[in-house]
Protein backbone atom coordinates (compact mmCIF):
# COMPACT_ATOMS: atom_id res chain seq x y z
CA UNK A 1 0.00 0.00 0.00
CA UNK A 2 1.35 3.36 -0.89
CA UNK A 3 1.77 6.33 1.77
CA UNK A 4 -0.31 8.63 -0.91
CA UNK A 5 -3.25 5.93 -0.37
CA UNK A 6 -2.78 4.88 3.05
CA UNK A 7 -3.10 8.79 3.75
CA UNK A 8 -6.30 9.18 1.71
CA UNK A 9 -7.67 6.21 3.85
CA UNK A 10 -7.05 8.01 7.17
CA UNK A 11 -8.22 11.38 5.74
CA UNK A 12 -11.42 9.71 5.27
CA UNK A 13 -11.69 8.12 8.56
CA UNK A 14 -10.62 12.09 9.73
CA UNK A 15 -13.81 13.47 8.54
CA UNK A 16 -15.96 10.96 10.60
CA UNK A 17 -14.39 11.27 13.90
CA UNK A 18 -14.46 15.53 12.97
CA UNK A 19 -18.91 14.22 12.71
CA UNK A 20 -18.65 12.38 15.86
CA UNK A 21 -16.39 15.38 17.58
CA UNK A 22 -18.63 18.53 16.70
CA UNK A 23 -22.05 16.37 16.73
CA UNK A 24 -21.39 15.31 20.00
CA UNK A 25 -21.00 18.62 21.37
CA UNK A 26 -23.49 20.14 19.55
CA UNK A 27 -25.84 17.50 21.21
CA UNK A 28 -24.23 17.50 24.34
CA UNK A 29 -23.34 20.85 25.81
CA UNK A 30 -26.80 22.26 25.62
CA UNK A 31 -28.50 18.44 26.72
CA UNK A 32 -25.81 19.15 29.65
CA UNK A 33 -27.97 22.36 30.87
CA UNK A 34 -30.72 20.28 30.93
CA UNK A 35 -29.67 17.55 32.87
CA UNK A 36 -28.00 19.78 35.40
CA UNK A 37 -32.27 21.62 35.52
CA UNK A 38 -33.71 18.10 35.72
CA UNK A 39 -31.07 17.53 38.45
CA UNK A 40 -32.15 20.38 40.55
CA UNK A 41 -35.70 20.09 39.25
CA UNK A 42 -38.59 20.69 42.34
CA UNK A 43 -39.93 16.76 41.40
CA UNK A 44 -38.20 14.28 43.42
CA UNK A 45 -39.08 11.49 40.99
CA UNK A 46 -37.32 13.65 38.28
CA UNK A 47 -34.46 13.89 40.38
CA UNK A 48 -34.10 10.15 41.18
CA UNK A 49 -33.87 9.21 37.30
CA UNK A 50 -31.44 12.35 36.39
CA UNK A 51 -29.04 11.58 39.65
CA UNK A 52 -29.40 7.55 38.38
CA UNK A 53 -28.65 8.14 34.68
CA UNK A 54 -25.82 10.75 35.99
CA UNK A 55 -24.21 7.46 37.66
CA UNK A 56 -24.59 5.34 34.77
CA UNK A 57 -23.05 7.22 32.16
CA UNK A 58 -20.13 7.89 34.39
CA UNK A 59 -20.19 5.07 36.82
CA UNK A 60 -19.87 2.52 33.30
CA UNK A 61 -17.49 2.20 30.56
CA UNK A 62 -18.52 4.60 27.18
CA UNK A 63 -17.56 1.42 25.04
CA UNK A 64 -20.00 -0.62 26.76
CA UNK A 65 -22.52 2.53 27.05
CA UNK A 66 -22.14 2.54 23.00
CA UNK A 67 -22.36 -1.39 22.22
CA UNK A 68 -25.78 -1.34 24.47
CA UNK A 69 -27.55 1.88 22.25
CA UNK A 70 -26.25 -0.36 19.41
CA UNK A 71 -27.80 -3.05 19.75
CA UNK A 72 -29.94 -2.40 22.95
CA UNK A 73 -33.29 -1.62 20.36
CA UNK A 74 -33.23 -5.04 18.27
CA UNK A 75 -32.24 -7.26 22.12
CA UNK A 76 -34.75 -5.52 24.15
CA UNK A 77 -37.04 -4.34 22.24
CA UNK A 78 -37.05 -6.97 19.32
CA UNK A 79 -36.92 -3.56 16.77
CA UNK A 80 -34.83 -3.60 13.69
CA UNK A 81 -32.50 0.07 13.91
CA UNK A 82 -32.95 1.74 10.70
CA UNK A 83 -29.62 1.33 8.10
CA UNK A 84 -27.60 3.76 9.14
CA UNK A 85 -28.12 2.94 12.79
CA UNK A 86 -24.49 2.93 13.50
CA UNK A 87 -23.60 6.11 13.13
CA UNK A 88 -26.62 7.46 14.88
CA UNK A 89 -25.86 4.77 17.80
CA UNK A 90 -22.31 6.31 18.46
CA UNK A 91 -23.76 10.29 18.12
CA UNK A 92 -26.53 8.95 20.62
CA UNK A 93 -24.22 7.47 23.01
CA UNK A 94 -21.69 10.04 22.95
CA UNK A 95 -23.95 12.62 23.50
CA UNK A 96 -26.09 11.02 26.46
CA UNK A 97 -22.35 10.49 27.87
CA UNK A 98 -21.39 13.73 27.47
CA UNK A 99 -24.50 15.42 28.56
CA UNK A 100 -23.95 13.81 31.85
CA UNK A 101 -20.18 15.03 32.39
CA UNK A 102 -21.04 18.58 31.30
CA UNK A 103 -24.24 18.87 33.89
CA UNK A 104 -21.63 18.25 36.66
CA UNK A 105 -19.67 20.33 35.27
CA UNK A 106 -22.24 23.41 35.19
CA UNK A 107 -23.46 22.35 38.83
CA UNK A 108 -20.18 23.03 39.75
CA UNK A 109 -19.93 26.45 37.67
CA UNK A 110 -23.32 27.17 39.44
CA UNK A 111 -22.91 26.40 42.64
CA UNK A 112 -19.45 28.29 43.27
CA UNK A 113 -21.35 31.66 42.03
CA UNK A 114 -21.59 34.07 45.54
CA UNK A 115 -25.43 34.06 46.84
CA UNK A 116 -25.23 37.76 46.66
CA UNK A 117 -25.67 37.78 42.65
CA UNK A 118 -28.99 36.14 42.90
CA UNK A 119 -29.94 38.56 45.88
CA UNK A 120 -28.91 41.87 44.10
CA UNK A 121 -30.97 40.35 41.05
CA UNK A 122 -34.26 39.20 43.13
CA UNK A 123 -34.32 42.93 44.96
CA UNK A 124 -33.52 44.96 41.85
CA UNK A 125 -36.81 42.68 40.39
CA UNK A 126 -35.32 39.78 38.29
CA UNK A 127 -37.54 36.92 37.76
CA UNK A 128 -35.82 33.55 37.91
CA UNK A 129 -35.56 32.94 34.46
CA UNK A 130 -33.70 36.68 33.78
CA UNK A 131 -31.56 35.73 36.62
CA UNK A 132 -30.67 33.26 35.25
CA UNK A 133 -29.75 34.33 31.58
CA UNK A 134 -28.44 37.57 32.32
CA UNK A 135 -26.65 37.15 35.60
CA UNK A 136 -25.48 33.32 36.52
CA UNK A 137 -25.19 31.92 32.80
CA UNK A 138 -22.49 33.87 31.28
CA UNK A 139 -20.39 33.98 34.59
CA UNK A 140 -20.49 30.00 35.04
CA UNK A 141 -19.58 29.78 30.80
CA UNK A 142 -16.22 31.35 32.29
CA UNK A 143 -15.86 29.70 35.54
CA UNK A 144 -16.61 25.85 33.99
CA UNK A 145 -14.44 26.73 30.54
CA UNK A 146 -10.91 24.99 31.73
CA UNK A 147 -12.89 21.51 32.97
CA UNK A 148 -14.99 21.81 29.31
CA UNK A 149 -11.14 22.19 27.30
CA UNK A 150 -10.55 19.12 29.14
CA UNK A 151 -13.87 17.34 28.38
CA UNK A 152 -13.43 18.27 24.80
CA UNK A 153 -10.05 17.17 24.96
CA UNK A 154 -11.00 13.78 26.00
CA UNK A 155 -14.24 13.53 23.81
CA UNK A 156 -10.92 14.04 20.72
CA UNK A 157 -9.45 11.02 21.83
CA UNK A 158 -12.66 9.05 22.54
CA UNK A 159 -14.14 9.42 19.12
CA UNK A 160 -11.80 6.08 18.52
CA UNK A 161 -14.02 4.28 20.79
CA UNK A 162 -17.10 4.29 18.01
CA UNK A 163 -14.66 1.12 16.37
CA UNK A 164 -16.70 -0.90 18.73
CA UNK A 165 -19.88 -1.32 16.65
CA UNK A 166 -17.90 -0.71 13.33
CA UNK A 167 -17.83 2.65 12.40
CA UNK A 168 -14.99 3.31 10.22
CA UNK A 169 -13.50 6.58 11.98
CA UNK A 170 -9.70 7.29 11.74
CA UNK A 171 -8.40 4.46 14.46
CA UNK A 172 -11.11 1.71 12.67
CA UNK A 173 -9.04 2.76 9.35
CA UNK A 174 -5.93 2.33 11.17
CA UNK A 175 -6.75 -1.09 12.39
CA UNK A 176 -7.35 -1.88 9.05
CA UNK A 177 -4.44 -0.82 7.06
CA UNK A 178 -2.72 -2.09 9.49
CA UNK A 179 -3.80 -5.49 9.32
CA UNK A 180 -3.89 -5.46 5.23
CA UNK A 181 -1.84 -7.62 3.42
CA UNK A 182 0.19 -4.85 2.25
CA UNK A 183 0.24 -3.03 5.10
CA UNK A 184 3.03 0.20 5.82
CA UNK A 185 3.17 -1.08 9.39
CA UNK A 186 3.59 0.81 12.17
CA UNK A 187 3.15 4.22 9.69
CA UNK A 188 -0.99 3.72 9.95
CA UNK A 189 -0.74 4.38 13.76
CA UNK A 190 1.78 6.67 14.13
CA UNK A 191 -0.12 9.42 11.54
CA UNK A 192 -3.16 8.67 13.30
CA UNK A 193 -1.59 9.46 16.55
CA UNK A 194 -0.04 12.76 15.08
CA UNK A 195 -3.27 13.66 13.34
CA UNK A 196 -5.67 12.93 17.34
CA UNK A 197 -2.20 15.27 18.80
CA UNK A 198 -2.35 17.72 15.96
CA UNK A 199 -6.54 18.28 16.64
CA UNK A 200 -5.79 18.36 20.64
CA UNK A 201 -3.56 21.38 19.96
CA UNK A 202 -5.61 22.93 17.50
CA UNK A 203 -8.58 22.17 20.67
CA UNK A 204 -6.29 24.01 23.07
CA UNK A 205 -5.51 26.65 21.47
CA UNK A 206 -8.99 27.77 20.29
CA UNK A 207 -10.74 27.23 24.11
CA UNK A 208 -7.28 29.24 25.52
CA UNK A 209 -8.49 31.97 23.09
CA UNK A 210 -11.89 31.91 24.16
CA UNK A 211 -11.15 31.63 27.86
CA UNK A 212 -8.49 35.15 27.27
CA UNK A 213 -11.99 36.69 24.91
CA UNK A 214 -13.92 36.02 28.68
CA UNK A 215 -10.90 37.31 30.71
CA UNK A 216 -12.40 41.12 30.54
CA UNK A 217 -13.82 40.41 33.74
CA UNK A 218 -13.02 38.55 37.03
CA UNK B 1 -47.00 58.85 55.02
CA UNK B 2 -45.73 55.16 55.94
CA UNK B 3 -43.30 54.01 53.44
CA UNK B 4 -42.47 50.72 54.90
CA UNK B 5 -44.47 49.42 58.28
CA UNK B 6 -43.60 46.01 59.98
CA UNK B 7 -45.93 44.36 62.92
CA UNK B 8 -44.73 41.67 64.90
CA UNK B 9 -41.67 40.04 63.41
CA UNK B 10 -40.67 36.99 64.52
CA UNK B 11 -37.79 35.14 62.55
CA UNK B 12 -36.57 31.97 63.73
CA UNK B 13 -33.58 29.50 61.94
CA UNK B 14 -34.04 25.69 63.57
CA UNK B 15 -34.63 26.72 67.31
CA UNK B 16 -33.33 29.75 67.42
CA UNK B 17 -35.26 32.86 67.84
CA UNK B 18 -33.10 35.60 65.59
CA UNK B 19 -36.38 38.46 65.83
CA UNK B 20 -38.66 38.22 68.60
CA UNK B 21 -41.18 40.51 67.91
CA UNK B 22 -40.27 43.38 66.42
CA UNK B 23 -42.51 46.43 64.90
CA UNK B 24 -41.39 49.63 63.41
CA UNK B 25 -42.10 51.99 60.87
CA UNK B 26 -40.56 54.19 58.65
CA UNK B 27 -42.40 57.43 57.30
CA UNK B 28 -41.59 59.47 53.90
CA UNK B 29 -38.39 61.35 53.92
CA UNK B 30 -37.26 59.74 56.97
CA UNK B 31 -33.59 58.16 58.21
CA UNK B 32 -33.61 55.29 60.52
CA UNK B 33 -30.06 54.12 61.24
CA UNK B 34 -30.23 50.45 62.85
CA UNK B 35 -27.38 49.93 65.48
CA UNK B 36 -26.40 47.00 67.63
CA UNK B 37 -24.04 44.34 68.47
CA UNK B 38 -23.22 41.64 65.57
CA UNK B 39 -25.67 38.41 66.31
CA UNK B 40 -28.67 41.11 67.58
CA UNK B 41 -30.83 40.58 64.21
CA UNK B 42 -30.51 44.08 62.12
CA UNK B 43 -28.69 42.45 59.83
CA UNK B 44 -32.06 39.46 59.53
CA UNK B 45 -34.75 42.59 60.05
CA UNK B 46 -33.31 44.00 57.11
CA UNK B 47 -33.68 41.11 55.03
CA UNK B 48 -36.83 40.01 56.58
CA UNK B 49 -37.88 44.01 55.50
CA UNK B 50 -36.44 43.17 51.73
CA UNK B 51 -38.03 39.65 50.97
CA UNK B 52 -34.34 37.96 51.15
CA UNK B 53 -35.71 35.89 54.53
CA UNK B 54 -38.95 35.01 55.06
CA UNK B 55 -40.42 36.11 58.46
CA UNK B 56 -41.73 33.26 60.59
CA UNK B 57 -44.65 35.70 62.24
CA UNK B 58 -45.53 39.08 61.79
CA UNK B 59 -46.43 41.41 58.60
CA UNK B 60 -44.78 43.98 56.37
CA UNK B 61 -46.29 46.23 54.14
CA UNK B 62 -44.97 48.77 51.86
CA UNK B 63 -47.27 52.19 51.22
CA UNK B 64 -49.94 50.73 53.34
CA UNK B 65 -49.87 47.54 50.86
CA UNK B 66 -49.83 44.06 52.66
CA UNK B 67 -46.45 41.95 51.69
CA UNK B 68 -47.00 39.43 54.39
CA UNK B 69 -50.15 38.98 57.04
CA UNK B 70 -49.83 37.48 60.06
CA UNK B 71 -52.14 34.84 60.10
CA UNK B 72 -52.40 32.11 62.93
CA UNK B 73 -49.21 32.95 64.17
CA UNK B 74 -47.50 32.25 60.97
CA UNK B 75 -46.63 34.76 58.51
CA UNK B 76 -48.39 34.45 55.05
CA UNK B 77 -46.78 36.21 52.26
CA UNK B 78 -49.15 37.89 48.86
CA UNK B 79 -49.03 36.18 45.50
CA UNK B 80 -46.43 37.18 43.36
CA UNK B 81 -47.87 40.06 41.39
CA UNK B 82 -48.23 41.67 44.64
CA UNK B 83 -44.13 40.95 46.05
CA UNK B 84 -43.28 42.42 42.42
CA UNK B 85 -44.94 45.44 44.10
CA UNK B 86 -43.20 45.87 46.29
CA UNK B 87 -39.79 45.15 45.23
CA UNK B 88 -40.37 48.09 43.17
CA UNK B 89 -40.80 50.17 46.11
CA UNK B 90 -37.83 49.43 48.04
CA UNK B 91 -33.62 49.41 46.95
CA UNK B 92 -31.14 47.58 48.84
CA UNK B 93 -27.51 48.08 48.61
CA UNK B 94 -25.26 45.07 50.13
CA UNK B 95 -22.16 45.14 52.62
CA UNK B 96 -20.55 43.61 49.95
CA UNK B 97 -21.64 45.35 47.12
CA UNK B 98 -22.97 42.29 44.74
CA UNK B 99 -22.36 44.34 41.71
CA UNK B 100 -22.54 42.25 38.36
CA UNK B 101 -18.95 41.32 37.38
CA UNK B 102 -19.62 40.13 33.70
CA UNK B 103 -21.28 43.73 33.26
CA UNK B 104 -19.69 47.60 32.84
CA UNK B 105 -20.19 49.69 35.41
CA UNK B 106 -22.96 51.11 33.05
CA UNK B 107 -24.52 47.97 32.46
CA UNK B 108 -24.97 47.56 35.89
CA UNK B 109 -26.57 50.49 35.54
CA UNK B 110 -29.10 50.22 33.37
CA UNK B 111 -30.21 46.83 32.91
CA UNK B 112 -32.36 46.21 35.80
CA UNK B 113 -33.76 49.83 34.44
CA UNK B 114 -34.68 47.93 30.79
CA UNK B 115 -35.34 44.37 31.60
CA UNK B 116 -37.26 45.03 35.01
CA UNK B 117 -38.64 48.62 34.26
CA UNK B 118 -39.26 48.55 30.46
CA UNK B 119 -37.18 51.85 30.12
CA UNK B 120 -36.20 52.91 26.67
CA UNK B 121 -32.29 52.33 26.94
CA UNK B 122 -31.67 56.18 26.12
CA UNK B 123 -33.55 57.13 29.07
CA UNK B 124 -32.09 54.33 31.28
CA UNK B 125 -28.56 55.22 30.00
CA UNK B 126 -29.14 58.85 30.61
CA UNK B 127 -30.45 58.28 33.94
CA UNK B 128 -27.45 55.85 34.83
CA UNK B 129 -25.05 58.66 33.57
CA UNK B 130 -26.22 61.31 36.03
CA UNK B 131 -26.16 59.02 38.65
CA UNK B 132 -22.49 58.72 37.90
CA UNK B 133 -22.02 62.19 37.71
CA UNK B 134 -23.63 62.35 41.09
CA UNK B 135 -21.43 59.91 42.78
CA UNK B 136 -18.21 61.54 41.14
CA UNK B 137 -17.56 58.13 38.60
CA UNK B 138 -18.77 59.20 35.48
CA UNK B 139 -15.11 58.25 34.07
CA UNK B 140 -15.93 55.11 35.21
CA UNK B 141 -18.91 54.29 32.92
CA UNK B 142 -16.43 51.69 30.84
CA UNK B 143 -15.18 49.80 33.59
CA UNK B 144 -15.82 46.41 35.50
CA UNK B 145 -16.49 46.15 39.15
CA UNK B 146 -13.03 44.57 39.26
CA UNK B 147 -11.14 47.56 38.23
CA UNK B 148 -12.75 49.92 40.69
CA UNK B 149 -11.74 50.82 44.34
CA UNK B 150 -14.05 48.95 47.22
CA UNK B 151 -15.23 52.92 47.82
CA UNK B 152 -16.18 53.24 44.14
CA UNK B 153 -17.85 49.75 44.07
CA UNK B 154 -19.94 50.41 46.55
CA UNK B 155 -20.54 54.06 45.12
CA UNK B 156 -21.97 51.67 41.85
CA UNK B 157 -24.00 49.79 43.82
CA UNK B 158 -25.95 52.95 45.25
CA UNK B 159 -26.28 54.19 41.51
CA UNK B 160 -27.83 50.73 40.67
CA UNK B 161 -29.99 50.84 43.42
CA UNK B 162 -31.04 54.39 43.14
CA UNK B 163 -31.86 53.92 38.91
CA UNK B 164 -34.54 52.15 40.01
CA UNK B 165 -36.34 54.53 41.72
CA UNK B 166 -36.87 53.77 45.13
CA UNK B 167 -39.22 55.13 47.31
CA UNK B 168 -36.84 53.88 50.30
CA UNK B 169 -33.51 52.63 50.67
CA UNK B 170 -31.69 50.22 52.60
CA UNK B 171 -28.65 49.96 53.40
CA UNK B 172 -26.58 47.07 55.14
CA UNK B 173 -23.67 47.74 56.77
CA UNK B 174 -22.33 49.71 53.65
CA UNK B 175 -18.71 50.63 54.66
CA UNK B 176 -18.17 47.64 56.82
CA UNK B 177 -16.35 45.50 53.76
CA UNK B 178 -14.01 48.33 52.74
CA UNK B 179 -10.73 49.71 54.24
CA UNK B 180 -11.20 52.53 56.85
CA UNK B 181 -10.04 55.52 54.08
CA UNK B 182 -12.60 54.51 51.97
CA UNK B 183 -15.52 54.85 54.55
CA UNK B 184 -16.08 58.65 54.08
CA UNK B 185 -16.93 58.76 50.66
CA UNK B 186 -19.28 56.14 50.60
CA UNK B 187 -20.85 58.00 53.52
CA UNK B 188 -20.71 61.17 51.97
CA UNK B 189 -23.17 60.09 49.12
CA UNK B 190 -25.10 58.59 51.51
CA UNK B 191 -25.30 62.29 53.83
CA UNK B 192 -26.15 63.76 50.40
CA UNK B 193 -29.13 61.21 49.82
CA UNK B 194 -30.56 62.46 53.98
CA UNK B 195 -30.36 66.02 52.54
CA UNK B 196 -32.51 65.05 49.52
CA UNK B 197 -35.01 63.67 51.89
CA UNK B 198 -34.38 60.11 50.69
CA UNK B 199 -36.26 57.65 52.87
CA UNK B 200 -33.53 55.46 54.40
CA UNK B 201 -32.84 52.63 56.64
CA UNK B 202 -29.06 51.93 57.74
CA UNK B 203 -28.00 49.51 59.73
CA UNK B 204 -24.25 50.53 60.56
CA UNK B 205 -21.60 50.62 63.03
CA UNK B 206 -20.38 54.01 62.64
CA UNK B 207 -21.91 55.67 65.55
CA UNK B 208 -20.41 59.07 64.72
CA UNK B 209 -21.90 58.96 61.31
CA UNK B 210 -25.83 57.84 62.41
CA UNK B 211 -25.96 59.90 64.52
CA UNK B 212 -24.87 62.69 62.44
CA UNK B 213 -27.76 61.90 59.46
CA UNK B 214 -30.25 59.80 61.12
CA UNK B 215 -33.58 61.16 61.91
CA UNK B 216 -34.13 58.37 64.16
CA UNK B 217 -32.12 55.29 66.29
CA UNK B 218 -32.94 51.86 67.16
CA UNK B 219 -30.36 49.73 69.16
CA UNK B 220 -31.39 45.97 69.15
CA UNK B 221 -29.87 43.45 70.96
CA UNK B 222 -30.93 39.53 71.23
CA UNK B 223 -33.23 40.14 68.37
CA UNK B 224 -35.48 42.51 70.53
CA UNK B 225 -35.52 46.22 69.66
CA UNK B 226 -33.98 47.86 73.56
CA UNK B 227 -34.07 51.52 72.44
CA UNK B 228 -35.57 53.41 70.33
CA UNK B 229 -35.69 57.54 69.74
CA UNK B 230 -33.41 60.34 68.54
CA UNK B 231 -29.78 60.26 67.95
CA UNK B 232 -29.51 62.82 71.07
CA UNK B 233 -31.73 60.31 73.29
CA UNK B 234 -30.03 56.85 72.03
CA UNK B 235 -26.47 57.57 71.17
CA UNK B 236 -26.43 60.86 73.22
CA UNK B 237 -28.36 59.74 76.31
CA UNK B 238 -29.12 56.04 76.54
CA UNK B 239 -31.33 55.31 78.98
CA UNK B 240 -31.11 51.30 78.67
CA UNK B 241 -28.26 49.85 80.61
CA UNK B 242 -27.55 47.25 77.78
CA UNK B 243 -27.50 50.57 74.91
CA UNK B 244 -24.89 52.39 77.54
CA UNK B 245 -22.67 49.54 77.63
CA UNK B 246 -22.78 48.55 73.99
CA UNK B 247 -22.02 52.09 73.16
CA UNK B 248 -19.18 52.22 75.51
CA UNK B 249 -17.43 49.51 74.80
CA UNK B 250 -17.80 51.17 71.43
CA UNK B 251 -15.78 54.06 72.07
CA UNK B 252 -13.53 51.92 73.90
CA UNK B 253 -12.82 50.29 70.48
Amino acid sequence: MSVQTMLGLLGQGFLTTLSIFFLTLIGSLPLGLLVYFGKKSRLAPLRWVVNAYISIMRGTPLMLQLMVVYFGPNLLFGVLPPANWRFGAVITGFIINYAAYFAEIYRGGIESIPAGQYEAAEVLGYTRVQTFCKIILPQMVKRVLPAVTNEVITLVKDTSLAYVIGVVEMFTRAKQINSAPDSPGMLAFVVAGVIYWVFNLVVTVVMARVEKKMSYYQ
Amino acid sequence: MNILTMKNVKKSFGGTEVLRDISLTVEEGQVLAIIGPSGSGKSTLLRCATLLTEMTDGSLSYLGEPAAQSVGGRAVYADKARLKKARSVFGLVFQNFNLFPHYSVLKNLTDAQITVLGRPRENAEAKAMALLEKMGLADKAGAYPFQLSGGQQQRVAIARALAMDPRILFFDEPTSALDPELTGEVLRIIRELALEKMTMVIVTHEMAFARDVADRVIFMDGGVIVEEGSPEQVIGHPQQARTRQFLQRYSEN
